[in-house]
């Protein structure tokens, strides 16, 4: 029988989804009043960054951008499927590496912190 | 030998204007796109910080803006749009047995939707949000 990645993606997909359900709006929301010219004072340099280089700090950043990241690439691909692109395989890599892309990436960001 | 070949009645890519209950199951779907978008923009504010204080700082000026204002409420009502139908399938997708009934779905929903409010206030207290 063949293996399938699908249990995989699928866990990620609604792992991503609780946490962006429970935790993007409020986050958002952070960055909205930043662009209002209100930034809460986490989101000043020297806060940020005591909170990123601490290592529950890295992991809560890294948690939050990879699942954001690998739930939004595996509805993306179904939701394509929706509207009419039957290039599954393609869009599949496509959305798959720039989740991994992503994640690796943030690894790379938070240890240079 | 006549043929008739299988003529489809809706379009492959414009199928989902035939009912509102199409419509709205799009509008659930499309939310990944702006929780992508905003994962991006984490992972760019992440960048930033990585790259030193003057690089975050400018990140963080280039962020003020009717547009970005404009952008981020978009990809919040997309977000909050997300969040609740996420609550409102869960006790369908997680059904909770207790015995041989089933907890009611609107005790997990409103549930979900009471932690949710606890933690996106936590988040803003500890963010210095007010």
């Amino acid at each position: 029988m063949a293996k399938s990645n699908k249990p995989i993606v699928w866990s990620l997909f609604a792992a991503g989804g609780t946490l962006a359900a429970f935790l993007a709006p409020v986050l958002i929301l952070l960055f909205l009043l930043a662009a209002l010219g209100h930034a809460p004072s986490v989101l000043h340099y020297s806060q940020l960054h005591a909170f990123a280089a601490h290592w529950f700090g890295k992991l809560f950043v890294l948690t939050v951008i990879a699942l954001f990241l690998w739930h939004a690439a595996h509805r993306l691909r179904v939701t394509l499927h929706d509207f009419g692109l039957r290039q599954d395989a393609a869009i599949a890599v496509v959305v798959y590496v720039v989740a991994a892309a992503g994640t690796l990436l943030s690894v790379l960001y938070l240890l240079h912190i | 030998m006549s043929r008739r070949p299988y003529v489809r009645e809706v379009s492959k890519t414009r199928w989902y204007f035939k009912h509102p209950r199409y419509l709205r199951y799009m509008s659930r779907e499309i939310t990944c796109i702006f929780i992508g978008a905003f994962a991006l923009l984490l992972l760019c504010a992440l960048g930033r910080l990585a790259d030193g204080q003057a690089s975050y700082e400018s990140f963080l000026a280039a962020l003020q803006g009717p547009w970005s204002i404009f952008g981020l409420l978009v990809v919040l009502i997309f977000a909050v749009h997300n969040a609740t139908s996420w609550f409102n399938v869960t006790p369908k997708a997680m059904p909770v047995q207790i015995g041989e009934e089933f907890l009611p779905g609107r005790y997990v929903v409103v549930a979900h939707y009471a932690v949710w409010i606890v933690v996106s206030l936590a988040v803003l207290f500890f963010a210095g949000a007010f």
